[in-house]
Formats: C-alpha cells, structure tokens, sequence
C-alpha cells in the first residue's frame, strides 16, 4: 500500500532546536505542490504583462498589478491554511454549507450584474465572486456530510441526500446565471461521492439520469417551447460541434481561438501574435488565456503549461492517498476532480474539443476570486499532506 | 463501507485504492487527450493554421481615385468630375433568412426603380467577379433615397451609401463620340493586360478617348491596409500601407470647343451625318461629330436609357465620322483629278467636251440632271463639277490601276491611324477585288470599265468616311504628307504641367506635282468661290479664299447624300473640313452650309493672316 512506502520518522539521536524551516514548517508541506502551483500564477502575470498592455488605455498594466497582487495573496493564504489543520472544517460543515448557500444567494440581491448575471459583490478592491470561493467550501462541506452521514440511512437514502447537498448550490450558481461554474460544483459532488464509495450502481443510475437530463434539456425542453438554458448558453455547449463565420457567434470564437493555437506552432509567435493581439479571440485574459499562450509561446509554452497543471493534480491526488484520516481522502480527492475538470473544460474549451462553459483556467485564468479560491485549494491539500508527515512522524502540534 | 470513522493513520483501503487507481487513470487519460490535441493543433498542423491566422488580421481597402479631366485645345473644360453618392449592398450583412432577405431586396428594387429580379441578376454578376464585396446597385442616387435609407436603417441592413466620382459634362453632348463614356470593366476587360491590376467594380474608359487615353486617365486607387480585429475593426496604430488615391492626368484634346459646336449645330438640323475639321499639316482634330448624338452615361442605365442608346435605329452610339461606309459623290474627284494628271492620262490644259452624258460598253452616263456643260478643262471640270470630265478619266483608267493606287496613296479604303476606337477601313473597289469576289460567286459581273467610271466619280462600290476624306484632300493641302489624324494632344497634370505630347508622325508621304497641286486646288477655289461654281451659293461671300469640292452621292434606296469637303485657306491651306449628311441632298444644299458654320467658326479666331479679300470677318 502507498501508506507503508511513505518516509517513517527518522529517530532523534538527540534534541535539536528546530530550525527556521522546520518551525515555518516547510519539510512538512508538499514543495512540488507549492512550486508548481506558484508557477502557474507567475506564469499568469507574465504572460498578461506581453498579452494586455492595450487592453485598459492608459495603464498597460492593470491586469498584471491585480494578478500579481493577487497571486501574492493566494500564496500567503495558501501558507496560512497550511499550518490550520483541515480537520476542523469537519465539523464546522454545516456552518460552511450554510454561509456557502447564503453568499451565493445574496448575489441576487446585492450582486453587481455583469453581462447580463449576478456573480459578485463589488467590494473596495476587487469583486468578490462567493461562487468561486464555494468550490472549496463545497469540497470541504460535502466531505463533513459523507463523512458524517456514513452510518445514517440505507446506501440509496445516502446517495440522494448527497446529490442533494451537492446540487442545492449547483442549482443556486447555475440560476444567476453561471453554467459553468454550476457544472464544476456537479463534478465536485460526483467526485467526492465516487471516493466517498458511492456503488458503482448508483453512478449507473445517476449517469442515465444525468444523459436523460442532458436531452431534456437541448433538445426536448426546446422543442416543446419551455427551455432552461439561455439561447447563449446552448449555442455554447452546441457550438464546437459546428463553427460558424459569424463574429459574434460562440463557434467563430471558438474558432479563432483554435487558430491561435495552431498558428503558435512549435515555438510560439512572441509579440507577432496577432489573433490573441488584435481582439480575435474574445476574453483573452480570463477563459481563452490559454489561447494566447498557445500563439504566444507555440507548443513549448502550453505543454509546459499542461505539464505543470499535470504535476499539480498528480501531487493531489498523491495527497489523497497520503491523508491521515477519510475526511483529508475526501477533500483532497475534491479538490483534485475540481481541479481536473476546471482544467480540461477550460483547455479543451480552447483546443476546440469541448464546449465554451465560461469556466477559468486555475491559476492562470485574470481574476481575484478564481486564484484566491484555488490557492485556498491547494493550501488545504498543503495542510493534509503537512497533517499527514506530522502524524507520521508521531508529532500533532508544534 | 469502507470509510473508517477513525481519523488517525493513513485511509486507503484496498477498495478505495481501486478507485483512486482508476481516478488517476482517467486523468492521465484527459491529459493525454490535451496533450494530443495540441500536437495536432500546433505541431501538425500548425502552417494551415499560422496561414489562416496571417490571412485574418489585415484589411484592405481601396479608395477610387478621381478621373482625370479632358480639356479642349484652349483649356476648356469637356469632362470634369462630381462626386456622387451610390447605392451599394453588402451581402454578407443582408439578412441571412430567405424570406427576410427577399423581403428587403424587393423593398430595394422599388424604391431604385428596379425590379427584383434585374437586382438580384446585377447581384449575382457582379458578387460572380469579386464575390462577398459590396455591390453597387445604382450611383447617382438622389439625397432624399439616402435619407429615406438612413432613417429606415433598421428596415435596410446591409445596405450603404458610398461617395464616388462620376464623370460630369459641362457641355451635355458636345463632342460625345469624341469623349465616349466610363464604365465598370466587364469580366473579359479584367483578363485583358492592358488592364492588368484591376479588379471588379474598377472604372475604365469604354469608349472614345475615354478608352483611348485611359491608362493617363484612369489615376491609381488609393489602397489602404489596415490591420482588423474580430469584428473587422481597425486597430489603433495599425496601418499598414497608406497609399492615397492619386487622380488620373488631364487630357487635352486637340479639339476646338468652338469648331467643334459649330459643326454639331450644323448637324443638329438633319437627321444622321457626321463632320471632321482637321489640321492639315499636323492632323490635329478640331472638330468632330457624328449625328444623331448620344447623353454620355455611365452605367448601370435605366431601360429607358438602353432602348434610346442601344436599340435607337439611328444607332447614336456609331461616330459616322470615322466608321461610316458611304459613297463620296464627287468629292472623290479631287482624287480622280491626281491622279489622271500624275498618271499622264491628261494634261490640265486639255478641254473634254461635256455634252451632258457618254455612252460606254453600251452604258450611257450622264451628268447630274443631264446639263451639258461645253468645253471643260480640269480647272473648270472641278468648279462645274463635269461628270463627264471625269467619266472620261475614269474610262481611261479602266484596267490601268492608276486611279485605285492614287485613291490608296491618299488612304482611301485603308485605317487612318486615328487614336478613337471603332473606325472603318472602308472600300476602295480595285480590278482584282471585284474578279476575286466575281470568281467567288460573290458577284454577276467581272471588273468593267463601268466600275472605274462610277469610281471617278464617287459612286459605285466605294466605301469612304468623312475622316478618310479629310486626310485624302490634307495630302493634297499640305503638298503630300498624309498625315495622322488624331484628338489626343498632350496629358497634362494637375498644375497644368505637360508630361506627354502626342505628336503621331505621318502616315507616309506622297510625291505629288505642285503644278498639279496648284491646278486642282484652284480649281477647288473656282467651285468654291466663282460664280459659276458649284458651291458658290454658300461660299461666294465668305471673306476667306477656299478650295472646297460639292459632292452628291447617290445611294440605293436612299435619298441623295450630301458631302461638302473644303481646304482653307487658298492656296496655303491649314484646316480641312469634311462634311456629309445622310439624305441631305445636293452637296451644296446641307453639307456646305455646315462646312460655312465650320469655316466661320474657325476663322473667327484666326483672321489675322488668313484675311479673305474683303480682309474682314464674315457677318
């Protein structure tokens, strides 16, 4: 088992004073983790320092100040949560659950409307999105509740109930509206059902349930004249399947964004890039970032790039099997599947193969939420794995 | 289930371990689909994609530059331009629903006075050469249209209104055969290389000078290259090439704007008739006109406009000055003259006695109403105009050749050489031609002398224009150049500079006789100028000597057609001045009169030197 390979404890032939490091409690913390998700963000800010200098007339660098500013405040936050140990957010669950449903629900009060949705508060400084920080008060919350409830009920009355919890919050995003956020909360619930064990047979179920849905939804709920999504949002998700030339059409955009991509070929196109330069792919330092570093930096950025968002979800989900106790498994495994299919949604989005969902790409996607949100993720994976040296080590506290 | 309660040591049961395998497995399959993915997009096919991308960011656009001006010989503005606003339609904003589409597109025709079926063919030709660029449907479109359409823009998508140059005459019709017209280049016109950088919806000169001197007319669009953004915007700071339109050159014709409203006065009066006034030294056109004239236009025309222009039996739009195909009368007797002389077929001195007609091969000839006209020399034959003089001349020469090789050095049934497009070679019946045509079947009869008879005279086969009939009596005026005619002068530019002369050498030169020069030529001024000449009716006041021949041409099934030629001054003439009017009559009746206009027109303006024997201008 992975457990028995782990490092044991090496025996202290004598007392030591720990050293700087060790009561900053770095040995303790997944260093790849941290490197690799540090530089996501810094590659973030560099390349929106060479792709946005035109975007805000007057000052090249207002979208470099605010991820840069926030990219430092992830890893502060990031290293704060990991020296709290996870294991309390076990049982402030339901206050977690419950602030997560409150916050998204204010934004229909005092949301700021952005493009026709409520996401965010405007606060002094930035705007704050409660849907993004949800995410991992979902995983976190969710996990309590499995936890929790593994002795309550017969495996169906468990399984619903956690579709339930998981999809109140879904359903709350997906009304303000935000599909694609909503959609990264449903593969967050899935996921932590799936480690939670979860049978195989009620997957099966829920997965015809979930293709039943899907039909309803874009092809019957419209046909009988009652649909759910928005016009937009089912162009979107129908759109890859058939690109179209007209500019303001979800396939076009699509559409140029493969083309900046392709166009970066093996070593990119610097500052010749023109479909990310000259407004050809639309939101270029938030969901289509990827596009530019693909026409940027070619191949060798953006497989960099993947490799270090390959890196990061292997060290999660490493940490899943490394946590001390069920709930740090669940989280961990939470956050993971978060991970993985904010980053294959987002990035397939952009090489053209899966749908335009609006969801941003972790760490490297413009926006305060988004990175203070994932920097909180991966400072939670930090403090399971820190929890899970420590108690192997036989040390709790320090 | 697994999950253990206990929160101490590591929670990974063989189940779970199962599970996490497969979690780890799906990842490592959604990144390899990634990682694919980009391969393909960028390492494989990464030139298609870098070619669309390159093809993406730039926009170009021309800018029609203005047509140059065309200016008589004294800087009198003929062609000018006015901007002008054009309908135009972009397809690739018009409603993508058919029906929507339809509905606009009829909603277009009406208000065009078009119909929607004659749109959606202009549509569909002009989108064939230069496809997803906008298309005019109409230019010179009334400001009220244009007001209408902005303040139904909503009812109209797809539909703009651009400024253009339109070709603007000051004079209406004067000189339109001269100047003929602009138009869009046609399909087969863009293969041509002499339009080579053209493209569709490109202006180009279709007809007379227009055509002729358009490449100095015609100007360099303006091309403007911008780079574009998504929605087709231009970016700041992103001009690429900036080349503004540069207008075309002026033109200066050699036309007189005076002659040249004379002559078309003169012919206003009749029906169909054409006039030349040249230099005869130079070959500079003064004046040229053909009868019935035409609106200069530019296309596209209104069904109205095409009937009148291209249907009209009169057929406005052919220059009878240069294309028409007509017997000469007796005007052909100034050749005829020549060359029994040069041929020593008769000296001047020796008197025919013309008793009104001759019988040859059992044919009889007789002189026009038959008048007998006594003893004739070759002075006195030209100014009574002795049909019979001439008949003689033309027996003579029956089978020699010498009156078609005088005809043919003078350039009768040959191209004049002159810078208009659509001229006629015309016809000048030879022996072997009538043979090899009799041979073929194309004919009931070999040469006769009968044929060279009528010949003499200007009648028979003989296919001539008024032009080749200048050029003809020029040889004789300026002692044997045959000279170019032509209406270009020079290609000025905007500050008036000159950058090109058009100067044509001549054709070639005829050695002629100046004692038989000097004989024909007074014998011209008697026809003209004494009393008992033929013309003298029209030309005994005129204060300036001239040497001008009648000519009554006979044509089957038509009335009588009159042509006037004249050289003047006498003996040294500068300008010679052909006119003929179809069903006109005697030569003295129509054409003559025209020729006086002509005549006073010009000496108008140049009496110093040339004062007749009252040595004042005419009344």
């Amino acid at each position: 088992m992975y457990a028995t390979r782990a490092r044991q404890a090496r025996p202290e032939p004598f007392a030591v004073r720990p050293g700087i490091a060790e009561r900053l409690g770095l040995p303790y913390m997944d260093g790849t983790l941290a490197l690799s998700a540090a530089a996501l963000v810094g590659f973030s800010v560099f390349t929106l320092a060479q792709a946005t200098k035109q975007d805000v007339p007057g000052s090249p660098y207002y979208f470099v100040d605010r991820q840069a500013f926030y990219g430092v405040l992830g890893i502060l936050a990031m290293y704060l949560l990991t020296r709290i140990d996870y294991s309390r957010f076990r049982e402030l669950r339901v206050g977690i659950y419950t602030f997560l449903c409150v916050s998204i629900s204010l934004v229909f009060v005092f949301g700021f409307a952005a493009r026709g949705s409520r996401r965010s508060f405007e606060l002094p400084f930035f705007s704050f999105q409660p849907s993004e920080l949800g995410k991992v008060l979902l995983v976190l919350a969710l996990a309590g509740f499995v936890i929790d409830g593994a002795r309550k009920g017969s495996e169906w009355q468990r399984t619903v109930r956690y579709l339930c919890l998981g999809l109140a919050p879904a359903a709350l995003v997906f009304l303000q509206p935000d599909l694609g956020t909503s959609l990264v909360y449903g593969a967050i619930t899935l996921a932590v059902m799936y480690v939670g064990g979860v049978r195989w047979t009620h997957f099966a179920v829920i997965g015809a349930a979930l293709v039943a849905l899907t039909a309803t939804v874009l092809v019957l709920a419209p046909t009988v004249g009652a649909p759910v999504l928005k016009g937009y949002q089912e162009e979107r998700l129908t759109s890859f399947l058939q690109p179209s030339a007209d500019p303001s059409d979800a396939g076009y955009q699509q559409n140029q964004a493969k083309i900046a991509i392709g166009s970066g070929e093996k070593t990119g196109r610097g500052d010749r890039a023109t479909q990310t330069r000259l407004d050809f792919v639309p939101e270029r330092h938030t969901d289509f970032i990827f596009a530019v570093i693909g026409e940027r930096y070619g191949f060798m950025g953006a497989a960099l790039v993947l490799s270090l968002y390959a890196l990061l979800i292997w060290r999660a989900l490493r940490i899943v099997t490394l946590s001390k106790n069920s709930y740090g498994t669940l989280v961990a495994g939470g956050i993971a599947a978060m991970l993985l299919f904010q980053v294959f949604v987002n990035v397939g989005m952009n090489l053209g193969i899966m749908p335009i969902t609006g969801i941003p790409l972790p760490l490297m996607s413009y926006g305060g939420s988004s990175v203070l949100a994932t920097f909180l993720a991966v400072g939670i994976l930090q403090s399971i794995h820190m929890q899970a040296r420590l108690s192997q080590k036989g040390r709790f506290t320090w | 289930m697994y999950l253990r309660s206990d929160e101490r040591g590591p929670a990974v049961s063989r189940r779970l371990a199962l599970r996490l395998a497969l979690f780890g497995g799906f990842a490592v399959v959604l990144f390899g689909v990634l990682f694919l993915r980009l391969w393909q997009l960028q390492v494989a096919d990464g030139e298609t994609y870098l070619a669309e991308a390159k093809n993406n960011r730039t926009r170009s656009f021309r800018t029609s530059a203005p047509r140059g001006k065309i200016l008589d010989r004294n800087g009198q503005v003929l062609v000018a331009n006015r901007t002008s606003l054009a309908l135009q339609v972009n397809p690739r904003k018009l409603p993508a629903d058919p029906v929507e589409r339809r509905a606009e597109l009829s909603r277009l025709a009406d208000l065009t006075h078009s119909t929607l079926k004659r749109l959606r063919r202009t549509m569909h030709e002009e989108l064939k050469l230069a496809p997803a660029a906008p298309v005019t449907l109409r230019r010179d479109v009334g400001h009220y249209l244009v007001f209408y359409l902005q303040e139904n823009q909503e009812r109209f998508p797809g539909v703009e209104v651009q400024r253009v140059f339109v070709r603007a005459y000051p004079d209406g019709t004067l000189a339109a055969h001269i100047l003929g017209n602009v138009g869009e280049i046609s399909e087969e016109e863009l293969k041509d290389p002499r339009y080579k950088g053209l493209l569709a919806g490109d202006e180009i000169g279709q007809d007379g000078v227009e055509d002729t001197y358009d490449r100095f007319l015609r100007g360099q669009p303006g091309l403007t290259r911008i780079q574009v953004d998504a929605l087709g915007e231009p970016t700041p700071n992103g001009r690429l090439v900036d080349k503004p339109p540069a207008p075309g050159e002026n033109l200066k014709l050699t036309i007189d704007q005076d002659v040249q409203a004379a002559g078309e006065a003169g012919l206003a009066a009749y029906g169909s008739g054409a006039f030349v006034t040249m230099d005869v030294h130079t070959g500079e056109i003064l004046g040229l006109g053909s009868s019935p004239t035409f609106e200069p236009f530019t296309p596209p025309l209104t069904q109205a406009e095409v009937n009148e222009t291209y249907r009209n039996p009169a057929a406005p739009l052919a220059d009878r000055a240069i294309s028409g195909l007509y017997p000469t009368g007796s005007t052909f007797k100034l050749i005829t003259a020549l060359a029994a002389l040069e041929e020593g077929v008769i000296s001047p001195a020796d008197t025919i006695e013309d008793g009104g007609s001759i019988t040859v091969g059992g044919q009889k000839f007789q002189n026009a109403g038959g008048a007998a006209l006594g003893s004739v020399d070759m002075v006195r034959a030209l100014a009574v105009s002795s049909d019979v003089y001439f008949y003689l001349l033309g027996n003579e020469m029956w089978n020699t050749g010498g009156l078609q090789r005088w005809a043919h050095r003078l350039g009768i049934g040959r191209p004049t050489g002159i810078d208009l497009p659509g001229a006629a070679d015309g016809l000048l019946p030879t022996q072997k031609w009538r043979n090899d045509l009799y041979k073929e079947g194309g004919t009931d009869r070999p040469w006769s002398a009968g044929d060279n008879i009528q010949l003499a005279t200007g009648q028979g086969d003989l296919q001539a224009n008024p032009l080749q009939m200048a050029v003809a009596y020029a040889t004789l005026g300026s002692d044997g150049t045959v000279v170019t005619p032509h209406v270009g002068k020079e290609v000025t530019d905007a500050q008036g500079r000159v950058l090109k002369e058009f100067a044509p050498p001549s054709r070639r030169q005829v050695k002629i006789d100046s004692e038989y020069r000097r004989i024909i030529l007074e014998g011209l001024h008697e026809a003209a100028q004494s009393p008992e000449g033929t013309s003298y009716e029209v030309f005994g006041n005129f204060p300036v000597p001239v040497a001008g021949k009648t000519g009554t041409a006979q044509r089957i099934g038509q009335a009588d057609q009159s042509w006037y030629l004249v050289l003047a001054p006498y003996p040294n003439p500068k300008i010679v001045t052909a006119v003929t009017i179809e069903e006109g009559g005697f030569g003295a009746e129509a054409a003559a009169p025209i020729a006086l206009d002509i005549l006073e027109a010009y000496f108008d303006k140049h009496t110093t030197g040339s004062a007749g024997p009252n040595g004042g201008s005419p009344g």
